[in-house]
């Protein structure tokens, strides 16, 4: 189909303008930053905007009504979820959301419901975002609630485990708190991406593939980067802000290849499936639990029993003593590197199904989290950081139920904190190593 | 290639609000890190604290500008409280931790739409200019010459930030060379050492981090006099660019973290130049104008790696005053 300069060029202009708006919404925010909102009342003084998206993802067609001092005026959200409505004073407005407009299963759930004031500010505009979520318009008992979210949570902590037992390894045998390890998540990610969405490979060989590279990265990493530095004789304070360092590095690399919007894996949008009460997974939730799971109990098997996974606690323990008791201690990390990369590539893989989408910062928005996770545990105890995950996990998504969503990882940041407190060596960790 | 532009745009960099906020932000982590051995990586939440506690105290509460500052000043010391009671006596990285953790709660807190009449939630905060405007004392003209031309109102803006930063670098200076910085200069040494002569070195740690805290939250106020606030701003990239001025001039100095922020600026502002202009003249291939503005970002965390590993005492440090003794 191309555009011709005939007298019928406008119709294929028409028909582009489709399939650009399908494309948009198969893709998602893959152009968000591109279109513009959708506007009424632009010759108005001051304005109302907002952005209506359900995790992450906008929703279009969602009819919206500002009203106030006897002005009303109504939009429709665009291909963005983006709506804005020019308003004649500046005073207070009602905004409501009309929930018929949105997909099935989806409803406003902030306290007040559909219908919420706003004021204009200082600026001479106002941002009204309604907090949108499943399933929440058909009223569901609290228990099913608070059972659908420590599921989700469950989920959320694995994924994070699977990055967390890694950075406890390396801390726990080099001492390096490694910032960069947000980064090593998004690189799962992205090399998925390449992979599954430019290469066209199938996801299912795309994913291990991202997984080996991972892994190489790691490799690389220890070898061209930290070992040599190790020689040198840094300090652990220099180690970490070079960790820092290579993290912001890390992090622009990301942004110069894949621009800053997101970008969705294949299979993102696999329908949910009802299975009891308000829990519904998609084929993509099950399926990642279930691979972290046997990931991690494959992890737990090969620190406990192999002769490597047996020098790796050695040297977390004392790593003099190991190496006078004749372990290659370098050797042991280079391969304590690769499988932290291989196992964080992976969490960066789940991480871009869980949000949904890959974007460049994608690691650094749950660094902290990782890092809540392993002091949590025990900082360098791998089985502490698996428990300190799926703990943070199940209070990111159970405190959504009582705080709003967009403060949802306060609760685990705030713990963190506390726990300090309270018992700085984490539950699994031993009181020596705080010093 | 236009370099008149390029070059003018770089000469402003030496003196702008940006740069004179990240030199008094740097001065409170040269007091935190350099000078009392505490890894602070949550400077982005002093910097908030100091631009919101300002803004807000002005635009809820209707206070003067002045008041507005103090508020700031008083909320930064409740925040290093907060911080230092549960993390001082613990080893060194729990600080890191806690502080990053912090400052990424405080930011939360600014951009959720809970408390969106007070912060703007992702808006954040502007129209706060009247009270400071108004004690204006430079009659309306254009000031200065070349690229440092301001209106009087820029003019306001640049002689209270310098003010502020002579202000707090002079006491820096005086602290480190009294009887208490060598007890601050001696816990980062050696905190046992100190504790052995009978040093409270909990307090002593605590004062410092309150300093320091002022410093960065005078910093945050600087940062939003010219025009507003915005969330997206105090993110941890903003903490790791000011630790990256820091170490570039010297952590253990006081004019280091000055020279250090200027340095970062000038940088900045010839890269954020230089670059999509070399883009477009055709000199750099195959990217786009927005790829080659965010070389930039990735040169400074090249440059922060270089720096640590290959010069950690920075531009006018000593090598025997290294900070990195851990």
């Amino acid at each position: 189909m191309t555009p011709s300069r005939s007298q019928t060029g406008s119709k294929h202009w028409i028909q582009i303008g489709l399939l650009t708006t399908v494309l948009t919404l198969i893709f998602g925010g893959l152009f968000s930053t591109s279109a513009l909102a959708d506007e009424a009342g632009q010759d108005q003084p001051y304005k109302v905007v907002g952005n209506v998206k359900n995790e992450g993802l906008p929703l279009e067609g969602v009819r919206i009504v500002v009203s106030g001092g006897g002005y009303t005026e109504e939009t429709v959200t665009d291909a963005d979820g983006k709506w804005l409505i020019g308003v004649p004073e500046k005073a207070a407005y009602s905004v409501s959301l009309d929930q018929t407009t949105l997909p099935a299963g989806i409803a406003v759930i902030e306290e007040g419901g559909a219908e919420q004031s706003v004021e204009i500010g200082p600026s001479g505009s106002v941002t009204k975002n309604f907090f949108i979520g499943e399933g929440e318009r058909i009223v569901v008992s609290i228990t099913d609630q608070l059972i659908a979210r420590i599921i989700y949570g469950l989920n959320f902590g694995l994924m994070l485990g699977l990055a967390a037992v890694g950075l406890s390894l390396v801390f726990g045998t080099t001492g390096l708190s490694n910032f960069a390890h947000a980064e090593m998540v998004t690189f799962g990610a992205v090399a998925a991406f390449f992979l599954g969405g430019i290469l066209s490979m199938p996801i299912w060989i795309a994913i291990p593939v991202a997984v080996v590279i991972s892994g190489l990265l790691g490799w690389g990493l220890d070898a061209g980067l930290w070992r040599p530095l190790r020689r040198r004789g840094l300090g652990l304070v220099q180690l970490m802000i070079v960790s820092i360092g290579l993290s912001l590095a890390g992090r622009y690399v990301f942004q110069f290849f894949v621009g800053g919007g997101t970008n969705q894996l294949p299979g993102f949008d696999s329908p949910k499936i009802k299975l009891f009460g308000a829990t519904s997974l998609s084929v993509i939730d099950i399926a990642s639990m279930v691979l972290s799971l046997v990931v991690i109990i494959g992890f737990a098997w090969w620190l406990m029993n192999t002769q490597t996974g047996k020098a790796t606690r050695a040297i977390s323990d004392n790593a003099d003593l190991a190496a006078a008791s004749g372990i290659d201690v370098d050797r042991v990390i280079r391969t304590v590197w690769i499988v932290a990369a291989g196992l964080a590539g992976l969490s960066g893989v789940l991480w871009a199904y869980f949000r949904p989408g890959i974007k460049w910062d994608m690691g650094a928005q749950i660094l902290l989290l990782i890092f809540a996770a392993v002091t949590l545990g025990g900082l360098g105890t791998a089985f502490g950081a698996l428990l300190g995950s799926l703990v943070v996990g199940v209070l990111v998504e159970v405190s959504s139920l009582v705080i709003p969503s967009d403060l949802k990882y306060v609760g685990a940041l705030v713990v963190l904190i506390v726990i300090l407190l309270v018992r700085p060596q984490g539950i699994l960790g031993r009181k020596e190593r705080i010093g | 290639m236009d370099w008149l532009a390029i070059l003018n745009n770089t000469a402003q960099g030496i003196l702008s609000p940006a740069t004179m906020a990240f030199a008094l932000a740097a001065l409170g982590l040269a007091m935190h890190f350099g000078f009392a051995g505490l890894l602070n990586f949550g400077i982005a939440g002093f910097m908030a604290i100091g631009a919101y506690g300002y803004a807000i105290s002005i635009l809820t509460f209707g206070f003067e500008w002045w008041q507005g500052v103090m508020v700031s000043l008083v909320a930064s010391v409740v925040f290093s409280l907060i911080l230092g009671i549960p993390t001082l006596r613990l080893r060194g990285d729990y600080l890191a931790i806690v502080t990053i953790a912090a400052a990424e709660i405080l930011r939360l807190l600014f951009l959720t739409t809970a408390f969106d009449d007070i912060t703007g939630s992702a808006d954040g905060l502007s129209g706060y200019h009247n009270s400071f405007r108004g004690a204006n004392p430079f009659p309306e003209a254009d000031y200065g010459f070349g690229p440092w031309t301001y209106n009087s109102v820029e003019l306001w803006v640049l002689v209270i930030g310098l003010i502020t930063l002579a202000i707090c670098a002079g006491v820096l200076l005086l602290l480190m060379k009294s009887p208490w910085g060598r007890v601050i200069k001696g816990i980062r040494e050696d905190e046992d050492a100190v504790r052995a002569l009978g040093k409270n070195v909990f307090a002593y740690k605590m004062q410092a981090l309150i300093i320091g805290g002022i410093f960065g939250s005078l910093g945050g106020i600087v940062y939003a006099l010219p025009s507003s606030i915005n969330p997206g701003v105090y993110v941890t990239s903003l903490t790791f660019f000011v630790w990256t001025a820091l170490l570039l001039g010297g952590a253990a100095t006081i004019f280091g973290p000055v020279l250090g922020a200027v340095i970062f600026w000038v940088l900045q502002a010839f890269l954020s130049n230089v670059l999509p202009q070399l883009v477009s003249s055709g000199v750099l291939p195959f990217i786009t104008s927005i790829q080659a503005s965010t070389i930039r970002f990735i040169l400074v965390g090249v440059g922060l790696m270089l720096l640590v590993i290959y010069r950690p005492q920075g531009i006018l440090g000593d090598k025997k005053e290294l900070t990195f003794v851990k």
